[in-house]
Parts: C-alpha cells; structure tokens; sequence
C-alpha cells in the first residue's frame, strides 16, 4: 500500500463525487456517508459515461448517460446490466482523503 | 525503595490509575499530583445533570481533598505545569520543581475553539470543565438567548441543560444532520425532531462566520448572512488530546501522546493516559477505553504484564428524552448489507449493518431496549445467519412478523387532512368506513374525499385497508419506485399534511426501505420539498440530475452544452460579440441556434463551465436553464412593434413573462411562447402554456406538446390585460408545481385531474388564483436569480467542477 493524500473529506459533498486524475484515465471518488468514500473508475463500461456526475445513494452510483447502476463495494452494474468498474483502496484518516498509489499505479499498468 | 511519581492532570483516567496502585501496592510510589484546575477529580461525564440542575457539583466528586490527604498523595491544584525535564527527570511547576522516577502524563484534551473573529469575547464559553458549566449556570440565571456551536454529544447536552435552565436555546451544526460521526440521517432527524419538539431550535448546515460585540458576546453572524442574537455563545465544535507538554518535552506526538500497549511513551519512563493519548492511530474520548488503559498503566507502573486493546464503543447521548444508541462500525466497510426498520408511529428507527453473516454496526433511535444485546453481538462477533430474519426486532422476537407498510397512513392523526381539495380529514374518511362506506365510489359519495383531483386516491385507498384490515382488496396503485410503497401522490399529499421538510424526514416518515432514495425517487422527492417549503428546504444539488447539478446539458462524450438567456428571443450586437468571443476562447466546437430562440454553445469540457460563465455574466448574459426541470423560454413573434398583423405586444409580453418565471423549477419541463395573433408564428399552441394575443386581449391556452407526444393545446381562459395574463400563468405555474408528479408535463399532468379542476381552480375562483401567484412570488423569491453567477463566484462550488487531485505527474515517476 503507497497511501497518498489527494484532499479533504469535506472536499466532496455528501452523496457527490469528484474525480482524481491519473495516467490511465480519471478515477472517481463517490462520497456515501459522512465518513465513507469509495473511489473506482469514473467510466461506464456501456457508452462511457462519467459516473462522477451520477447521482449518488446508498452504496451506488447511477450513471448519468443511460441509467446504469454499479455498486461501489464490487464495482458490479446492478439489475439486468452486466459490466463492472474497477474500484480502488481508499482510506478517510481524520478528514483526509487517502487513496492507495499502488492500486493506482497497476491500473495504468493493465 | 519507595519510587517517585508524578501525574500531571487529575482527570477520571488518572484518578483510576491511582486508584489501582493503591489498591495493589499503597507503598509502591510517593505520589505528587499536578492539576491545573484548582480542585481533584469529579466525574466529568456527570457534568451535563450538574448543567441542567439534575445534580450539585458536590456530588459528582470522585475524589475529595480528604481523600488524597489520608492516601499521602501530594496535590499542586490549580498549578500549571511550566515543562518536563527528560534529563534531569524532574517536572517544572509553577511554583517549583518535582523529581520523577515515573512520570505519567494526563492531560486530558482541550476544546477546540473555532478561530472566528469574537471567539475570545466575554459570553463566549467552551464546554469541558466545570468552571465552563460554573460559567453557564452564571449566564443562565439571567435567562437570554444561547448560541451553541456544534450539533456533537457535547454541544447537544449543553443544549439541553441551558433549555432546562430556562434559555432560548439555538443548537448550530456545520454538516447536514447532528451527531453525524455517531449517528446516521435518519437517526439524526428523528434526535433534531426531539430536541425541536422540547424547544430548541436546530439549524444545521450553519457555518459561524463571527461573533459579534462590543464588550461580551451579542450576536452570532453565519455564513448565510443570518444574525442570531445571543446573550451567550457555546462553542462545542469538538476536542483535541492536549499534547502541548509531550510536544515540548520531544516525545513522539501524532494527533495525540504514542503509547504503545504498556501505555509507555516514547521515553520508557514516561507514561500517558486518557484522552491525550494515541494508540495505534486511534483517540479516545469516552470513559470504558480509558479505564481500561488506566488498569493497563497501573500494572505496567507496578512491573505487571498486561496490554491495552482497543474495543468496540457503544455510544448513548445523555439527554433525558432522547433515546439513542450507536455502536460498531455503521458508516464504514465494504461488501456489507443493512437491515433497517422504521417505525413512524411511534419514532423508531434503527438500523443494523451485517458483513459476513456478522453483526458490525447498530444506530437506534426511539427503542434502545435492544442495544446492549446488539452491542454483545457486534463484540463477539456472533454468527448471526439462524437468525437473520428476526434479528431486528431484538432478543425476544423469533418469528414472523413484518414491518406494516400501511404504517405511515395509520399513524396519521384523526385531524390530518387527506383530501386537500375538500378539506376532508382521516377522522371523517374513517368514521364513513366505519358507517358503511366500504370502497373509494362510496367515499367519496360520503364525504367527497379524492372525488376532485383524485390525488389523495392512493390514502383512501390505504385508509380503507388499515380501517377495514383483510377485508379490503386495494387496487393496484404504481409506487414511486422500488424504495416505497407509496405513489408520487401519496407521497406529495404526505409532505403536505405532515409538514415533512427534509429528506431525511419523508425517508423516516413514510418508511422508505433504502438509507437514501435512488436516482428516481430522490430528485423526486428533492423536487416536491423545494416546491411545497420554498423557505425551509434547501435544494440538494446531490439529488439532481447532472444537468441540473452543473447547470450545463451533458452531451454523449461527457463534455456540456451552455445556453445563455435570451429574453423573448431579443438579442443585442454585444451580446452576440460576447457569445463569439467565448465560443472563440473556449475552442467550442459547434455553435447552434436552438428552436427556443437563442444560441447554443456544444461541447464545452466541464472544468471550463465556470470561466466560460464568468465571460458570459461579464456581458450581462445569464443561464437560459436550457437543461432543468423548470422554465426554459418564452419565444415570442414580433408583434405590434414591426409585424402588420399584430395585435398586441407580443415581444414585451414575453419577455415580461420569462423575467417573472425563469429560475423557477417545475415537475417538467416548461416551455411557453407568445404569438401576437391567431397566426400564431410563435407556434404557442403547442407549448405547455401559450398565449395568442387578439384584439380584444389574451387568450391563454395549456397543456400542448411538441415532443415524443404532439399535443394541441386546450384554452384556459381569456385575459383582458397584460398583467392579468401575468397572474393566470403565475397561478398555473404554481398548481402544476404544487400538484403535479415528478417528470410529467402539463399535458400528462391535465390527463390526471382535467382541465375543469383547474378552471375551478384559477379561473372560477379569483382569490385563489391571487393566493397561488403569491405562492409562486414567495418561491421565487429565492430562485429567481443566476446559478452562473452563483457558481462562478463562490470558490467552494466553483473547485467542484476542477478534478480534486492530478496524480498523472505522481504516478508516473
């Protein structure tokens, strides 16, 4: 694990995203609950949409193209849709955004 | 030989340290006993009964002077310790030096102090000590209005003891919902209901900007330009490990004092206990963990093996009245399912989160009956499978039953009004049951209940099942979607009759099965609170659609389209210069007039939107709100002004009418046009509200379509002035926003109730079509402005469009 600090908690509004940009393509922090974030790919596997800009609730994200829903835990599309997001270590210390490097650093790998 | 000790700080972990060591060994140490307050230990927890006048100082002393006296322990109270001296092992007091062999340090944390201007006024308390509590009493007895900053455990007490003691009390909190570290949303509304319900006022989301005053507190200023009076403020934001000694001293020092699990700092003969310590990157702030370390520390001090171990912590608040409980990890982990049961009959809620087959968190609110059976099976780590089915309703529940979805109708008072449109209360539908009436054709011929609009439809319906039991099969109404039972009806007549005015209260109140809705019901349900409570509900951006969330249209490849205003379609030379200049500078790819009558700008990248804005506002141009549920344009002919056919000024008209709706959300969207005569080149008959200007005035027509649907519009009425037209399309902008469901459009909205209903409503009936434009005034007064301007300007909305980190430089080193 390489934890790398990308920001404050508060940085994300509560049920909103953001996006961090890596090497490989934008990786999307999901904001859940007052101290729970989720981070994993901020592309749909169906057309591509930024699912940074979907709506947020529970522990999922619909994305803001066609209404594909993936749960952030497993980054599995939910319902009759199949694809799957990758998704990546992340921690909350404090109010600090942790997010792990090295997951990161495979990613652009693949 | 007998050693020396010295313990800076007699707090509760300190006075069970010593407590310990007595027991075990009186003759182990010579004991000195450093305190900055000028008294011993008292039980600090019991400061909140001493607060509200449940207790006297005096009886919560765990240690009296007597006490230490007859042990031989020597007390420096109310002696501030100068620093530690590591080399010569020797701690600096105010009033002299102190050798140590061992040297424990307690000192406890120190409340943080938020650093806007006017915290240090006189009137401005924090809440730890019981000099604080002296203080609060103090202020107290002169009555007045308290300001308590921060909605935590601390804050909430205090709270409750200054409203017990007679105060106006104001409890502010910074994020959405109170206690949000120890309790979830739903929790944390049903607390705010119950602090609200005593007589406390609750604003959350309420960041302190200043303290105002001349010579003592006076007022208390929020970010959003509110001022709230204040005879006393309490800043009880949150607490630091007082770590300034430990610093001074070179100890390794994170957040709070490093101990390992022998409770020794960095130096081996140095200790620390309490809430100033760090233990494996945890802090510490309730009491059972610092006991526990302080029998750790007493048996390291007496060469006893032993380990400290951090522990699962249950939480309860300590306000006689509110009855929560929280325990475990409720908001953090992965693969993890809930369990949630709400009861809003009688307030319940409570919520279990399961990982593996094992309990790991539980919120309860209203019944903590259960909570230390919950609490054992979190810390044991029970395998909960056998018994998952009933695991909620606690130890004494094995066996079936289910949560009644008809809940929320039957917990309805008698008086809560049903049909809005008859004034038709629970009480009158039940007592016709009860008369015989026994299906929705003999309601409404009894009582006139859903017999107008018909919207209240789905309550009957469920009026009658919970009245009549299994002898009423009801029809099949469509919910919402899968996290309800109720329609969009139900659920915009329950927000009404409940006075729900929060998210968290229409999950709670109408037993939603999810923590938070999904994208088809929350911007549903964020939508009919903006519309039904205007002044009290904050649009929550997060329940919107992307779109309406960025202000912008999202286009197939993620970047935005920008369409600024044009009223009634009228431009100007600079506006135009402004629009090419911005296109120009932000490389927009395609430039397109749009059938609304103004200029759409594609494929302009999100991180851009708020400086293309700036530009844009620059000229004067704002949103055309191209992308909302909400007023789009007014399109407009030319009318008198050129057109030899025209009857009435079409074009001033318009533009009247789009300065008066723009900024206003709808169920829908909401196009209208003005045509200056039955030529009708404005093509308003087949807009959701159009007006065809003749000789004789306005004819105003509703209800067209030209989209997946080809609709003609129906008349509405005739309209003898301008300003009349005005009050009509106010009026029925206003009960289509009011009444409609979320996504229909007039036309699907007119299907429903029909367009008699709403003649009755605002044409037939003059004072209520006045009463629904002043509805609609009221609403606007709060969205009829620029969301450009407003997220351009602010630098907090304005970094949401940036990425939040650019690790592409990072991770490629």
């Amino acid at each position: 694990m390489n934890w790398i600090d990308i920001g404050h908690i508060d940085d994300i509004p509560l049920h909103g995203a953001r996006v961090v940009k890596t090497p490989a393509g934008c990786v999307a922090l999901f904001r859940t609950g007052a101290a729970e974030v989720f981070a994993a790919d901020d592309r749909c596997p169906h057309k591509g949409g930024p699912l940074s800009e979907g709506i947020v609730h529970g522990q999922s994200v619909t994305c803001p193209l066609h209404n594909w829903v993936f749960d952030l835990n497993t980054g599995a599309a939910q319902g009759v849709d199949e694809g799957r997001i990758g998704t990546y270590p992340v921690r909350v210390d404090g109010s600090r955004l942790l997010i792990d490097g090295d997951a990161l650093g495979k990613r652009s790998a693949a | 030989m007998t050693q020396k000790l010295v313990i800076i700080g007699a707090g509760m972990s300190s006075g069970r340290v010593i407590e310990h060591l007595l027991d075990a060994d009186p003759g182990a140490y010579d004991i000195t006993l450093f305190n900055a307050e000028p008294r011993g230990n008292y039980n600090r927890i019991m400061l909140s009964p001493v607060l509200s006048g449940e207790k006297t100082y005096e009886e919560i002393v765990t240690h009296s002077d007597d006490w230490y006296a007859e042990r031989g322990i020597t007390c420096r109270f109310g002696e501030q310790v100068v620093k530690i001296d590591r080399e010569m092992k020797v701690v600096e007091g105010e009033n002299g030096h102190v050798p140590y062999d061992k040297l424990v340090i307690a000192t406890g944390s120190a409340p943080f102090i938020i650093p806007v201007p006017g915290h240090d006024l006189p009137g401005v308390v924090s809440y730890r000590d019981l000099d604080d509590t002296n203080a609060m009493i103090e202020a107290a007895a002169k009555g007045g209005k308290a300001v308590v900053i921060g909605g935590g455990l601390l804050g909430l007490e205090a709270a409750a003891g200054l409203k017990e003691r007679g105060m106006d009390v104001t409890v502010l909190h910074l994020t959405g919902h109170l206690m949000e570290r120890q309790l979830d949303e739903a929790a944390g509304y049903l607390l705010r209901k119950d602090l609200e319900a005593r007589g406390i006022t609750v604003k959350t989301q309420a960041s302190t900007k200043a303290i105002l005053g001349e010579d003592r507190a006076q007022a208390v200023l929020l970010e959003s330009g509110e001022t709230l009076g204040a005879d006393l403020v309490v800043m009880a934001v949150g607490i630091r490990p007082e770590t300034r000694l430990a610093n001074d001293a070179h100890l390794d020092v994170a957040r709070g004092i490093e101990v390992n699990a022998q409770m020794q700092t960095s130096d081996p003969d140095i200790y620390a206990v309490g809430e100033c310590v760090e233990f494996a990157g945890n802090l510490f702030g309730l009491v059972a963990p610092l006991y526990d370390q302080a029998r750790v520390l007493a048996d390291s001090l007496l060469g006893q093996p032993n380990a400290f171990a951090v522990k699962e912590l249950a939480t309860k608040l300590k306000v006689t009245g509110c009855d929560l409980f929280s325990a475990g990890d409720f908001a953090e982990g992965e693969t993890r399912e809930d369990i949630v049961f709400r009861d809003p009959a009688r307030g319940v809620y409570k919520r279990l989160v399961i990982e593996d087959d094992r309990l790991i968190g539980a919120v309860m609110y209203g019944d903590t009956a259960d909570g230390s059976w919950f609490f054992g099976l979190i810390k044991d780590g029970t395998d909960i499978e056998e018994m998952r089915e009933a695991l909620i309703f606690g130890p004494a529940f094995q066996g079936g039953a289910s949560a009644d979805p008809l809940s929320a109708v039957a917990a309805l008072p008698p008086e809560a009004e049903i049909c809005g449109c008859n004034g038709v209360c629970k009480g009158q539908i039940t007592r016709a049951i009860k008369g015989g009436a026994t299906d929705l054709g003999a309601i409404r011929a009894t009582t006139k209940a859903s017999a107008s609009c018909g919207t209240c439809t789905g309550l009957v319906d469920q009026l009658l099942a919970v009245t009549l039991g299994d002898g009423y099969a009801a029809p099949q109404a469509q919910p919402v979607c899968g996290c309800t039972s109720h329609t969009h009806e139900d659920v915009r007549r329950l927000i009404k009759s409940q006075e729900l005015k929060s998210q968290a209260a229409v999950w709670q109140e109408l037993g939603w099965t999810t923590p938070n809705g999904c994208h088809v019901c929350r911007p549903a349900v964020n939508y009919y609170l903006l519309a039904d409570w205007p002044l009290e509900y904050r649009d929550d951006p997060q329940s919107r659609f992307v779109n309406e969330r960025k202000h912008a249209n999202i286009q197939k490849d993620g970047t935005f389209s920008v369409v600024p205003r044009m009223w009634g379609g009228i431009t100007t030379p600079d506006e135009l210069r402004a629009i090419a200049d911005a296109a120009d500078k932000f490389a927009v790819p395609t430039v397109k007039v749009t059938g609304g009558q103004r200029i759409d700008l594609l494929g302009v990248r999100g991180e851009d939107l708020p400086e293309i804005w700036s530009d844009l506002n620059r000229a004067g141009l704002v949103s055309g709100h191209a992308y909302s549920k909400g007023l789009r344009t007014v399109k407009t002919c030319v009318g008198t002004d050129h057109c030899r056919f025209g009857t009435q000024d079409s074009t001033g008209l318009g533009i009247k009418l789009e300065k008066h709706l723009w900024g206003s959300w709808t169920p829908h969207k909401l196009k209208l046009a003005v045509s200056g005569c039955p030529r009708n080149c404005a093509e308003a008959t087949c807009k959701d509200i159009g007006v065809v200007c003749v000789d004789s005035g306005y004819e105003i027509h509703v209800g067209g379509a030209a989209g997946m649907e080809i609709k003609g519009t129906e008349l509405l009425c005739k309209a003898a002035t301008g300003e009349e037209a005005i009050e009509v399309i106010s009026a029925m902008t206003q009960i289509y926003r009011e009444n409609a469901r979320y996504l229909d459009r007039i036309y699907k909205w007119l299907d429903r109730v029909g367009l008699d209903w709403v003649k009755a409503q605002i044409v037939d009936d003059a004072e209520n079509r006045r009463v629904l434009a002043e509805r609609f005034q009221l609403s606007q007064s709060v969205y009829r402005k620029d969301p450009w301007a407003e997220h351009a300007q602010d630098s907090a909305t304005r970094a949401q469009y940036a990425p939040l980190a650019n690790l592409t430089l990072e991770a490629a080193e």
